[in-house]
């Protein structure tokens, strides 16, 4: 049970589904994922593939019904927690920022008030102390002359601006984790390069474990210390970022991998990878990645292939793998 | 922020005469005309339809007449044509027993809509939802009087009550507090039902609003701060939902003229609208282009106030 | 640094309306995927099924009243005088002016007229009078709205024609519109066409602001730029690839408006402004009925029932298609 509790998250065989007009939809498919204290994980993917989902079954923010598995946070089970827990937990000990800041800020509350109430809240702060504490998050974060900035409303700033404001809400009350949901997809390339610093100095001082969400293997590469790539609803490669960079096994992190440009490299054609992602309506009974894969043999359309080791801390959800 | 208000009032103003001035001319260009109304009288001689269209001015070329109108409104001199008692006294001796109707209906109207379509956002799909749905949908699709006289039969029926009118023939004599409740007894029946259709098309728009709102990113993250479900709904999201609700309730002047007709028609309230009908019936221009020019004004004023009250609670406007 | 795998959010905004049914395997057209989330809503089947009926019975009820003589919905027959429904004739009735089926489906009015074949002859006048109505509206709405949001930025002098169209809608807005309506009509030799085109010219200013609204979100779409960069001109542009993309919230206006129209020639019958007898419409019938509500109830209930019944349709109809142009209401996968 040591390995239980050393883990801050630890997600087991997840399965979530959405419930539609036709009939229930898998968008995760039995996933394993565990954040130690403090450590910086990466969860990655193209868009659909089911890591938002993950993201917010943690938070208990999404509309889909955990099917099946676990999730423990600090040894408690978030699935089955009576609802006032968990609203302790959410703000409070897991902080949450959104990829979308231009409307994630509620525009008729002043950003001063919008973080005062999560330090009221959590924290039972006096409004003064409240005040006291806000300014002193909006100095933190970032934001230039905060006596001024705190009585501004969302409109007022700029993107940048908003999600610094939404970090300062998330981690206002020193969580133990931090869930970052595509944090830079909709900001200036300049201004994603301010953020994840802001988020990496964040980070470093309050020794926050994050889960990182994106489609960018860039910022994987420069903050993330471990990552797992899904693909249709299943984890198909995870180790650390060097040896999955470095090493990738699957052959889908392979073809991410090789369609990004390389500007050390000579000019050579852009290979995109061909076919597109399955319906999650129409998923294959095999490997989900077996229509589009050049290295496909006999055992993938048949069954799903479990995560093969294929190094220390390394594995790799292929046939091809199997020793 | 003053130069914006008297920008404005000006706009409006000039928009006020376009209109009269419009109006006057659609009136006038109309076939019918006053002198027609009695026109089967075997009392009115040539000579007396001639003297009544002098003194009305009806030969005269139509800017006169407009001028003319103008003229006698702003000097509260202007008479009817129908009795030549001054147009303005009656107006507002009429405007005095409409705004009880009108008061009590919209206050119905206000207070039921928001807790209605409230719920229904909250419980979106369940029978409750489904059931006020049904219920807003046939209330406004039934004609007003149709349900108006239903209700009549029924409670007269029923209760053997009185239900016309603004009192009960005969208790004028009556000692204060039964005048009172006679008054008041009147006054439930026809509010009730100008406040039906009301309350159905309000709380469909409060629904609408409060899902929209529901849907937005910045409930999901004031979720994600661990707010509880009444603080997320009732402070962020609500808040946010009444925003537009602010600017109808300024346009809801002018529902003091147009509104009322029919149903003081099948009443017998003698309001703002049931004149309006006696006037047209009568041929009173006077009467009919004031109550219009009125009717306009209270919709600009209703605008004005709109966009005031919109500036000051929504802080992504600011006038310049 | 940041290379994107896959669609980036921005080119999803971009992507075609129907990216939802591809992703699902279907490839469909925006108006097939309309129809199938209307579908699933059962209340606003139910609408239009009862429109289609509604259709049905205004055409067939025309033809019939109009030709079979003994159908005629001014016939008077004065010893049948106020029969409650499905009543027979009494025996002593002409030959020639027996009813069809020897009943009298929803009884007779006070001058022994058969409520039935008026009814009828009102469906076809009634559904009439709301789909001219709107059209003239439409005609007039999209004209303006649609000249409003493509034009808007030319200028006539010191005003342009957005500020030049928007402000005449809203003058016509602040028209107290019943009463005026009223008043034209109560002034006018009473004609149905007349109550046509005063309820058309007083209802299409809602219309113009959606299409402009449209127009203005439109104009601005790469495929409109595509489409002039191609040389297209311009009126092509507008009738061809701009309207119909804002027929949507056009058409949800039009049902609502219908609706609208026929309430509002039913009251204005009941205030006695409506068509003449003998030419029967719902709302006249009403109204006449209106006096015998205690001794023959169903010459009032029958066409007030009909109103709410044919209204509510519309409304239902309106609303579903509202609903289901709101992508944010339907169910997504995943």
């Amino acid at each position: 049970m040591t390995r239980e509790t050393a883990e801050l998250l630890s997600i087991r065989d997840l399965h979530v589904e959405f419930s539609t007009d036709a009939g229930p939809v898998p968008a995760v498919r039995g996933i394993d994922l565990s954040i130690a204290a403090g450590e910086t994980v990466a969860l990655v993917g193209e868009s659909g593939c089911g890591k938002s989902v993950t993201a917010m079954s943690v938070m208990r923010l999404t509309e889909g019904r955990v099917a099946g598995g676990s999730i423990h946070f600090q040894g408690r089970d978030l699935v089955s927690l009576p609802d006032a827990d968990m609203r302790s937990i959410r703000g409070g000990q897991i902080g949450m920022i959104f990829q979308e800041p231009m409307t994630s800020l509620n525009p008729v509350f002043t950003i001063g008030r919008q973080i005062e109430e999560v330090l009221v809240l959590h924290q039972r702060l006096s409004a003064r102390a409240a005040r006291a504490q806000a300014l002193e998050l909006l100095q933190r974060v970032g934001i230039p002359a905060p006596e001024r900035r705190i009585l501004s409303y969302p409109h007022e700033l700029s993107g940048g601006m908003k999600q610094r404001v939404m970090l300062a809400m998330a981690i206002a009350c020193r969580p133990r984790l931090l869930i970052a949901d595509e944090p830079t997809t909709a900001l200036d390339v300049t201004i994603q390069a301010q953020i994840m610093e802001l988020l990496r100095s964040l980070k470093q001082e309050f020794g926050m474990a994050v889960l990182l969400i994106t489609h960018d293997l860039g910022v994987v590469a420069h903050f993330a210390e471990r990552v797992l790539v899904m693909y249709a609803g299943k984890i198909v490669e995870q180790g650390t970022v060097r040896d999955v960079f470095k090493r990738a096994s699957h052959p889908y992190t392979q073809a991410l991998l090789a369609a990004l440009p390389d500007p050390l490299k000579p000019a050579r054609r852009l290979e995109a990878i061909p076919g597109r992602v399955p319906s999650p309506l129409m998923l294959p009974a095999g490997c989900a990645f077996c229509a589009r894969c050049a290295h496909a043999f006999e055992p993938c359309p048949g069954q799903q292939p479990p995560l093969f080791e294929v190094g220390e801390g390394h594995g790799a959800a292929c046939f091809l793998r199997a020793k | 922020m003053w130069r914006f208000l008297t920008r404005t009032i000006a706009q409006r103003l000039l928009l006020l005469i376009v209109i009269s001035i419009v109006s006057h001319t659609v009136i006038h260009l109309a076939p019918g005309e006053p002198t027609e109304v009695d026109a089967m009288n075997p009392m009115m001689k040539a000579e007396d339809i001639a003297r009544i269209r002098q003194s009305f001015h009806l030969d005269d070329p139509i800017y006169l007449q407009y001028l003319h109108w103008m003229k006698d409104l702003c000097t509260g001199e202007l008479k009817s044509f129908r009795d030549g008692l001054p147009v303005v006294p009656k107006i507002w001796q009429r405007f005095l027993n409409s705004l009880p109707l009108f008061l009590c209906a919209t206050a119905i109207v206000w207070t039921a809509s928001f807790p209605i379509g409230i719920q229904a956002a909250l419980k979106r799909g369940s029978r409750y939802d489904r059931g006020t749905t049904f219920v807003a949908y046939t209330l406004i699709s039934i004609p007003g009087f149709f349900l108006s006289y239903l209700l009549i039969l029924w409670v007269v029926r029923t209760f053997h009550l009185p239900v016309i009118g603004l009192r009960t023939f005969g208790t004028e004599s009556a000692h204060g507090a039964v005048r009172v409740m006679d008054r008041v007894w009147h006054l439930v029946i026809p509010s009730l039902m100008a406040a039906l259709t009301g309350i159905a098309v309000l709380s469909r728009y409060v629904r609408a609003q409060m899902l929209e709102v529901l849907g937005q990113d910045y409930v999901r993250t004031a979720r994600a701060k661990g707010l509880d479900e009444e603080q997320v709904v009732y402070g962020h999201a609500l808040r946010n939902a009444l925003l537009p609700f602010v600017t109808m309730f300024g346009l809801l002047l002018p529902g003091l003229i147009s509104g009322s007709v029919i149903f003081e028609q099948i009443f017998a309230w003698p309001g703002l609208g049931l004149l309006g009908y006696e006037a047209i019936l009568a041929r009173d221009f006077p009467m009919i282009l004031t109550l219009n020019f009125m009717a306009a004004a209270l919709t600009l004023l209703g605008i004005l106030l709109s966009d005031i009250l919109y500036a000051l609670v929504d802080p992504r406007i600011r006038l310049e | 640094m940041s290379i994107p795998i896959g669609p980036t959010p921005a080119s999803e905004a971009l992507a075609p309306p129907h990216a939802d049914a591809e992703a699902l395997g279907i490839a469909e057209t925006p108006a097939r995927q309309l129809w199938r989330t209307f579908r699933k809503d059962r209340l606003a089947m139910l609408g239009l099924y009862v429109l289609l009926a509604l259709v049905v019975v205004a055409l067939l009820g025309n033809l019939l009243t109009g030709w079979w003589v003994v159908f005629d919905p001014a016939t008077v027959r004065l010893p049948d005088k106020l029969l409650p429904p499905l009543s027979a004739p009494s025996s002593m009735l002409a030959k020639e002016l027996v009813p069809p089926l020897h009943s009298y489906p929803f009884g007779t009015d006070e001058l022994g007229r058969n409520v039935f074949a008026r009814m009828l002859q009102g469906s076809f006048v009634s559904l009439s009078v709301g789909v001219v109505a709107v059209s003239i509206s439409l005609g007039i709405g999209v004209t303006v709205g649609g000249l409003a949001g493509f034009y808007g930025q030319r200028k006539f002098g010191p005003i342009s024609v957005d500020s030049l169209l928007m402000r005449f809608t809203d003058v016509v807005l602040c028209f107290p519109t019943f009463f005026l309506i009223l008043t034209v009509v109560a002034l006018l030799p009473p004609s149905i066409y007349n109550i046509m085109i005063v309820i058309g010219i007083t209802s299409w200013m809602s219309t113009a602001r959606f299409v402009r609204a449209e127009f203005l979100a439109l104009r601005e779409q790469d495929f409109v730029t595509a489409a002039k960069a191609l040389g297209l001109p311009e009126w092509r542009i507008i009738f061809r690839h701009m309207i119909p993309n804002a027929m949507a919230p056009v058409l949800v206006s039009a049902t609502i408006n219908v609706a609208h129209a026929i309430l509002t020639e039913s009251a204005l019958s009941f205030l006695g402004f409506g068509v003449r007898p003998p030419y029967a419409t719902w709302g006249n019938i009403l109204a006449d009925g209106r006096s015998y509500i205690f001794d023959a109830p169903w010459l009032f209930l029958i066409p007030g029932a009909a109103i709410l019944v044919v209204v509510l349709a519309f409304n239902l109809v309106g609303e579903g298609l509202r609903d289901a142009m709101n992508p944010k209401l339907r169910k997504r996968a995943g």
